[in-house]
């Protein structure tokens, strides 16, 4: 530590704080992750197993690996054209644009799957036209999807969009100026440039993306089995007075938030410089 | 052609349209078409049933326990969340970044987790509940759980959003202000507090926002007793359940209504904060 002097604190002073601070998120942050691991061992590594064994735990993983699979590229996709045209453009309404992108992070996650009960459920706009034409959404994939894209719609986006402003356009005018097309352009100019932030990005979208819980309990019917995710199946375990199986389903999910907290981690300490707003 | 209507100045770049295509069409799909269905569908319900549902009784204390515990965890959240911030951009100590890639946990746990996680914790015979309960502090399945739960969702918004400022301030107006013969405790207060007080608030405001809608890591903790530990959002699920979907709607309308306009209120000291920091 620094020595004390006209601007710092004295030492006792750093020391009491310091201890506030570590005291406070190992309560608060520290002590519920090792529960969900401790928890989880408590009956032993073989009920341990058995719970994320079991034909139903299974399914759900399949399916939140689904869900992620379609939701998380689709978001890309969507957030790289939301931040080439909001970042390289100029145009009217930007802000407003911006804050409608940003809108879903101000929606309770509970909202965001009635929203599509109301378009997709049996006295929705949709609902009749939809059975009589034997199209599932509602308690099925599709509406799992779209909530989940629904949830991490500004992910992408608002990790692209400071970046790509910060980094101009004059490198995508040269490179089209010497007769690269556009789409060659984006490919050797853009993308090297906001690959890391693009990472970035997609490492929160995705963690929320495979977490989710309240919007898809209202759009998935809760079918074990079959429309369960993990978030979902966790539930039933605790709810079902089952808590060593709850928590040893819940340890998978607690490890992947790890590993993207590492990943993230990693990604602030080397490529500082090449995410937005940070290193600068 | 759309460039045409919306564009200010021509550009070389092209995909403008492809791209803001997409934007509005996965937007308009996504979002806004199913959005406005919250408010089409509680219009269609007539005032007097639209009140009826939106600020009955249990609705009432609904909302009152959602905003009053979100306020209070945004509260405490400013407190602690100021500390840590300070702690991690002013003082080093060893594992440190281990530390601050913690303060993002639960960006990255999924509420269902930390739920049932801080429910284990605070339950009458959990880690923390044993030692607790004797004292009379009773945390879980009451109104105090849901603060609980909101403490530790709302945390990393008011740190994430101060630590930056905290780090871009400059030594040299702490500096004077010691050389001109204030104490640590002035600097801090008239000094650093007004500096860092725009950030301070959007983060207690995000973190507000964030609270006000929470569902999974609550529902847990809360005990969901009507009238007194329910939660707006469950209260919604509650009566989706039961088949009731127009008091579902005008529920959820009140309370996007409400975000709204907590959002507009984030962006404007948002804005402000930029103008004071000069950027």
């Amino acid at each position: 530590m620094k020595p004390a002097t006209a601007t710092a604190e004295p030492r006792w002073l750093r020391w009491v704080l310091t201890a506030a601070a570590l005291g406070f998120l190992a309560i608060n942050l520290a002590l519920p992750l090792a529960a969900v691991f401790i928890e989880g061992f408590r009956k032993g590594i073989a009920a341990y197993a058995a719970a994320i064994a079991e034909p139903d735990a299974i399914s759900a993983l399949k399916l939140t690996l689904i869900v992620a699979a379609i939701a998380v590229p689709l978001n890309i996709i969507i957030g790289l054209s939301a931040s080439w045209a909001i970042a390289k453009f100029d145009f009217r309404f930007k802000p407003f644009l911006v804050t409608l992108i940003d809108l879903p992070f101000s929606v309770s996650p509970v909202v965001a799957g009635l929203i599509y009960v109301l378009l997709f459920g049996m006295q929705g706009w949709l609902g009749p036209w939809l059975q009589a034409n034997d199209i599932q959404i509602l308690f099925a994939v599709p509406g799992l999807v779209l909530a989940t894209i629904f949830v991490t719609f500004p992910f992408v986006a608002r990790e692209l969009i400071p970046l790509m402003q910060e980094q101009g356009r004059d490198e995508e005018e040269a490179a089209l100026s010497l007769g690269a097309s556009g789409l060659s352009t984006f490919w050797h100019v853009t993308l090297p440039n906001i690959r890391w932030g693009l990472l970035y990005g997609v490492l929160l979208c995705n963690a929320r993306a495979m977490g989710e819980f309240g919007a898809v309990s209202v759009v998935s019917g809760h079918i074990r089995g079959k429309t369960n995710t993990l978030p979902l199946h966790i539930e039933i375990l605790y709810n079902e007075y089952n808590f060593a199986a709850a928590f040893a389903v819940a340890s998978l999910l607690a490890g992947l938030a790890l590993v993207t907290l590492l990943l993230k981690s990693l990604l602030e300490w080397r490529y500082a410089g090449q995410l937005a707003g940070r290193g600068h | 052609m759309t460039s045409g209507i919306l564009q200010r100045q021509p550009s070389i770049l092209p995909g403008f349209g492809l791209t803001m295509g997409i934007t509005v069409l996965a937007l308009s799909i996504t979002v806004l078409i199913p959005l406005s269905a919250v408010f089409i569908t509680s219009a269609g319900m007539g005032w007097d049933g639209f009140v009826a549902a939106a600020f009955s009784r249990r609705a009432l204390a609904a909302y009152r326990l959602s905003f009053g515990a979100a306020a209070a965890a945004a509260a405490i959240n400013a407190v602690f969340g100021l500390l840590t911030a300070w702690v991690l951009v002013r003082y080093d100590f060893f594992g440190k970044k281990i530390v601050s890639a913690l303060v993002d946990l639960p960006f990255a746990l999924p509420t269902a987790v930390a739920g049932i996680a801080l429910t284990a914790l605070y339950a009458p015979n959990g880690w923390l509940g044993r030692w607790l309960v004797p004292l009379g502090i009773d945390i879980a399945f009451t109104p105090l759980g849901v603060v609980v739960a909101l403490i530790f969702v709302g945390l990393p918004f008011v740190v994430r959003t101060v630590e930056p400022v905290l780090a871009d301030l400059g030594a040299d107006v702490e500096e004077a202000a010691a050389s001109l013969g204030a104490s640590r405790r002035q600097t801090f207060v008239r000094v650093i507090l007004p500096a860092i007080s725009p950030a301070l608030l959007t983060g207690c405001a995000l973190a507000f926002a964030r609270g006000v809608g929470e569902y999974g890591s609550v529902i847990f903790i809360a005990g969901n007793m009507p009238f007194r530990s329910e939660i707006a959002p469950l209260l919604i699920i509650v009566q989706l359940e039961q088949y009731n979907t127009a008091a579902a709607t005008a529920i959820a309308a009140t309370m996007l209504v409400i975000s709204f306009g907590l959002l507009f209120a984030i962006n404007y000291v948002q804005g402000w904060q930029r103008r004071v920091r000069g950027i």
